[in-house]
């Protein structure tokens, strides 16, 4: 696309026709290697094509490269740490070099954990590795999450990729848990203690549940080995063979990309697989891991050796899981207890029920669902491969800050006791601010986000309509005072204008040309109400007569703000534009 | 080109109704003049060439660069190698900032962060400066198949499907529905059938009924003396003070602290379901009767189990005799039989019954009338 007569770096010196080097030695015996493959598989044409595949930039396309990095790396580095890791309940008695825990009695599971720190050579930096790889692996799914969320990616046709991902978000949480309680440290059994004691509140079959799981009482010593097989081989390959598919459905529908001047709804703007992807999105993967490496180089994570082995009966105050159940932990801090009924000689906990055994999978459901609830709002049939900015979807975008406010009170309620140390305050009271912002909270979110997208598309229009602020004030002879606006470039002002106008769609009249009533369907007026509330105080963008009208009106009232500078500014602005 | 393209299928969102007033911001017109509708995509901008394309002492610059990051990261592949030789597994080093901390962990990770950072940052640097930087234009194609590759499809699997026949001889068809209905029965009654011991009593039962509670167990009651954790040895009533705390086992549970020989054979199972928390509070402070009855002289046990999810209730504030439990906060009153004043619990903590035998030492006077930690399903059924 250079109208740049200027050589390209890529290219050789002034004047060279192009690269025309006769194949190396080398080069012939890969091609060869290449031959001999594809005569056997026709793996040409596919790679070709993958070769020159194209994906649009966007520093937020780079949230799902991260998660996906991190997830190759925990294969690798878990991969190494099952050949020291013994998982196992058996007892034994410490005596390797971590002298405090000498002669202590534990779990073979805690002292290959400790083996694994303390007399493997790097054994520490692996396993540190590995966990701070997997805490990387939830918050980057999460964070990208919301790109795809509030940009609108999930719409017709990737909302089978949406649901994929959204199952690998919860496996990647299950996983991390497994993972997290292997060691068989203190802290860690304890959160398999509450594990139990959730499970045991389903209702009914609770006890059978929680025995069949632990292979009898708790703890037992079978749900170290089954967490294990859990960890290491049934989960990863459901992530894996999930995530191939997610994937996989990227490359097929082609990734989407954000609006732009040439970019549209029929093609992909961006860069090549070969050479630039591969150096760019490979090297990234370098860069997760050497930044993952320099984390765990330097900050430590889950001291198991400070927590000593697991027992039932003594506890660490302040007991906190990972931050990804944190948002369940909390939860369970919230609910009041007289959620726990008791009737005909049974006893249900929903005030365990609710937030260990329900929260979860509520909210991935939620999350899969709402593409489907959109489009059947919407009656939105097309594709859409452009994505949408924020504030053009005002209502979703609230409805997202508003599910990330909820959570993010879970979150920090399970942090609640941690607070009341630091800050010195009730317990109770902290608490009871979480309980009443969990209800309070969200709705405003939702009323200030969307406020502020309605602002932002007001003030798109501003820009497009009057043109852009240019800082400069210009005093007129007669003393007047006004700020210059610029126009804008066409590839500027196509941004702020490219989205659809929409409108909330219209109920049909309860009754007929002919008078007949025509009773609605009671789901098409509750479609038309929910499409009120998304639509009906759309700020739609400007049009070109809109503009034009402007312009026009400019001229004889609004020279202040005119995007046209009116004669006498001509040429002030013309040596300001070079 | 753009989303309200005439040839995608669907719906056409509608441009918002015409308004009589319309509102400052939403523009001064009302109709369209004859202008289109819609703006035109201005096509991709300019491509601005960069500093390497321009001048090839910048390119040089910037293949040095690149090449410096590669070999950044060859010098760290090679100290990492040097220092899993030299450093000792048991070392630490001073690190500011951080403190003393193992050598071997922060110099291998650094090294290994340089290796890999080496290789990512200088292909990202090479990308970025050297690499064509033209944007391409890859044209999509609506995701649907052709209505004929449709129709193959569909015929493919009712007509050729068909030839099996399966529409037309209903006891196949049902047969085989039935069985593959149920061929995974076999696979899922083992699993499910052999992960382990059902419950039976042993939810409700702990080792102060007398012995092992496991489930099968039958355990008969006798007094069992209260044994200080992890000492295990019996607590003489007047070696408890006023606000002191003991953290108790049933006699016979643990293990001799010196030898590890003894003790139960499940451990921590039992240890999970039976331990006890010993108060001595000043008796005119305990609210409730029945606490005092089963108390000795303001000596009161508690289960320590959480009710909520089972957690060790393991603060006692010794001023306000509340009991905290870590996990999730539910506070107990321990002057009002550990009913719950806070927290997500329901359940006051189960009180154990205790007495003082003839040598004044402390013992159990009965089992738990009710079953300790996290609630299920059937227990009050019992």
């Amino acid at each position: 696309m250079s109208t740049s007569s200027a050589r390209p770096a890529d290219a050789l010196r002034a004047g060279d026709p192009g690269y025309q080097a006769p194949p190396s030695g080398a080069a012939r015996r890969i091609g060869g290697i290449a031959g001999w493959v594809d005569d056997r598989t026709g793996a040409a044409k596919p790679v070709g094509y993958l070769m020159k595949k194209v994906f649009p930039d966007h520093w937020s396309f780079m949230l799902g490269e991260i998660a996906m990095y991190s997830m190759i790396i925990c294969l690798v580095t878990g991969s190494f740490l099952t050949f020291w890791f013994v998982p196992s309940a058996g007892h034994t008695v410490y005596d390797g070099s971590y002298v405090p825990l000498r002669g202590v009695e534990m779990s073979q599971a805690y002292a290959s954990t400790l083996h694994i720190s303390f007399d493997i050579k790097g054994g520490l930096i692996i396993r540190q590795i590995h966990h701070w790889a997997a805490l990387m692996f939830t918050v980057a799914i999460v964070v990208h999450m919301f790109r795809v969320f509030f940009t609108g990616a999930f719409r017709k046709p990737r909302e089978i990729n949406w649901v994929i991902g959204s199952v690998l978000a919860l496996l990647a949480i299950v996983e991390g848990f497994a993972g997290y309680s292997l060691p068989d440290d203190l802290l860690s059994g304890t959160g398999i203690r509450a594990m139990a004691g959730f499970v045991q509140t389903a209702p009914v079959i609770g006890s059978y549940l929680v025995y069949g799981i632990f292979g009898g009482p708790f703890p037992g010593d079978m749900i170290i080995p089954r967490l294990y097989s859990a960890h290491v081989l049934l989960i990863p390959a459901i992530l894996i063979g999930l995530f191939t598919a997610h994937i996989g459905l990227v490359a097929l529908q082609k990734h989407t990309q954000f609006p732009g001047p040439g970019r549209t709804n029929d093609n992909v703007v961006g860069y090549p697989v070969m050479p630039v992807y591969a150096a760019k999105a490979g090297g990234f993967f370098f860069i997760v891991f050497g930044v993952i490496a320099l984390i765990s180089a330097l900050v430590q994570i889950n001291p198991i050796w400070g927590y000593g082995p697991y027992d039932p009966s003594p506890v660490t105050a302040g007991s906190q899981p990972d931050w990804y159940m944190g948002f369940a932990d909390g939860a369970l801090r919230l609910l009041p207890g007289w959620l726990e009924f008791h009737f005909w000689g049974f006893t249900l906990s929903l005030n365990i029920a609710l937030g260990a055994l329900v929260l979860l999978p509520l909210v991935y459901t939620v999350l899969g669902v709402y593409p489907f609830l959109e489009r059947w709002v919407t009656k939105d049939e097309r594709e859409h491969h452009l994505l949408q900015r924020p504030r053009n979807a005002p209502v979703r975008t609230g409805i997202g800050m508003a599910g990330i406010t909820a959570y993010t009170v879970f979150m920090f309620a399970a942090g609640n006791d941690i607070m009341a140390i630091k800050l010195g305050m009730s317990i109770n009271d902290i608490t009871w601010f979480f309980r009443i912002a969990l209800f309070v909270a969200p709705p405003v979110v939702f009323w200030v986000t969307k406020r502020i997208c309605l602002s932002l598309q007001r003030r798109d229009r501003e820009t497009v309509l009057h043109g852009r602020e240019s800082g400069t004030i210009i005093r007129t002879p007669d003393g007047r005072y006004f700020e210059r606006h610029e126009a804008q470039l066409p590839e500027e002002q196509w941004v702020l204008v490219q989205h659809e106008a929409v409108a909330p769609l219209e109920l049909e009249p309860e009754v007929d040309e002919h008078g007949v009533a025509r009773p609605a369907a009671r789901s098409e007026r509750v479609r038309a109400a929910l499409s009120r509330f998304y639509f009906a105080d759309a700020v739609n963008p400007v049009t070109p007569a809109e503009l034009a009208a402007a312009h026009h009106h400019g001229h004889e009232t609004e020279a202040i703000e005119g995007a046209q500078p009116s004669p006498e500014l001509e040429s002030s602005q013309a040596t300001d534009r070079s | 080109m753009n989303e309200q393209d005439p040839h995608t299928p669907g719906t056409e969102v509608t441009p918002a109704p015409e308004h009589g007033a319309v509102r400052l911001e939403e523009g001064h017109v009302v109709g369209t003049g004859g202008l289109p509708e819609r703006f035109t995509n201005p096509g991709l901008p300019h491509h601005v060439p960069r500093m390497a394309d321009l001048d090839e002492a910048a390119a040089r610059r910037a293949e040095k660069q690149v090449a410096t990051l590669f070999g950044i990261s060859i010098l760290g592949t090679v100290l990492f190698i040097v220092l899993y030789f030299v450093l000792d597994v048991d070392q630490t080093v001073f690190v500011p900032g951080i403190g003393r901390t193992s050598a071997s962990n922060v110099g291998l990770g650094v090294t290994l962060a340089l290796s890999l950072l080496g290789i990512g940052l200088g292909a990202v640097h090479w990308a970025k400066t050297l690499m064509p930087d033209a944007e391409v234009v890859e044209e999509r194609h609506p995701m649907r198949a052709s209505d004929a590759d449709r129709a193959e499809a569909v015929r493919v699997i009712t007509e050729e499907g068909g030839r099996s026949q399966i529409s037309r001889r209903p006891l196949v068809k049902y047969t085989l529905g039935g069985a593959l209905g149920l061929f995974a029965l076999p696979l899922a009654l083992q699993v499910g059938g052999s992960l382990g011991e059902l419950p039976r009593k042993s939810l409700s039962l702990t080792w102060w009924n007398g012995g092992p509670s496991g489930p099968g167990e039958e355990p008969t009651f006798r007094p069992l003396r209260l044994m200080k954790d992890p000492e295990n040895q019996p607590i003489k009533a007047s070696d408890v003070t006023i606000g002191s705390v003991f953290h108790v086992m049933p006699e016979g549970l643990l293990p001799d602290p010196e030898t590890h020989e003894g003790g139960a054979e499940d451990l921590l199972e039992e240890k999970a379901k039976a331990a006890v928390l010993l108060m001595r509070l000043d008796p005119a402070q305990i609210r409730s009767q029945k606490e005092l009855d089963w108390g000795h002289d303001g000596i009161v046990a508690y289960s320590k189990i959480c009710t909520h999810v089972g957690c060790p209730v393991g603060l006692y504030e010794q001023q306000t005799h509340h009991l905290l439990c870590p996990c999730h906060q539910s506070t107990f009153d321990v002057t009002q039989d550990c009913k719950v004043i806070f927290g997500p619990a329901k359940r006051p903590l189960p009180q154990l019954k205790i007495t003082v035998d003839d040598e004044g030492y402390l013992v159990s006077a009965q089992p738990f009338e009710e079953a300790v930690g996290p609630s299920f399903w059937e227990r009050n059924s019992s």
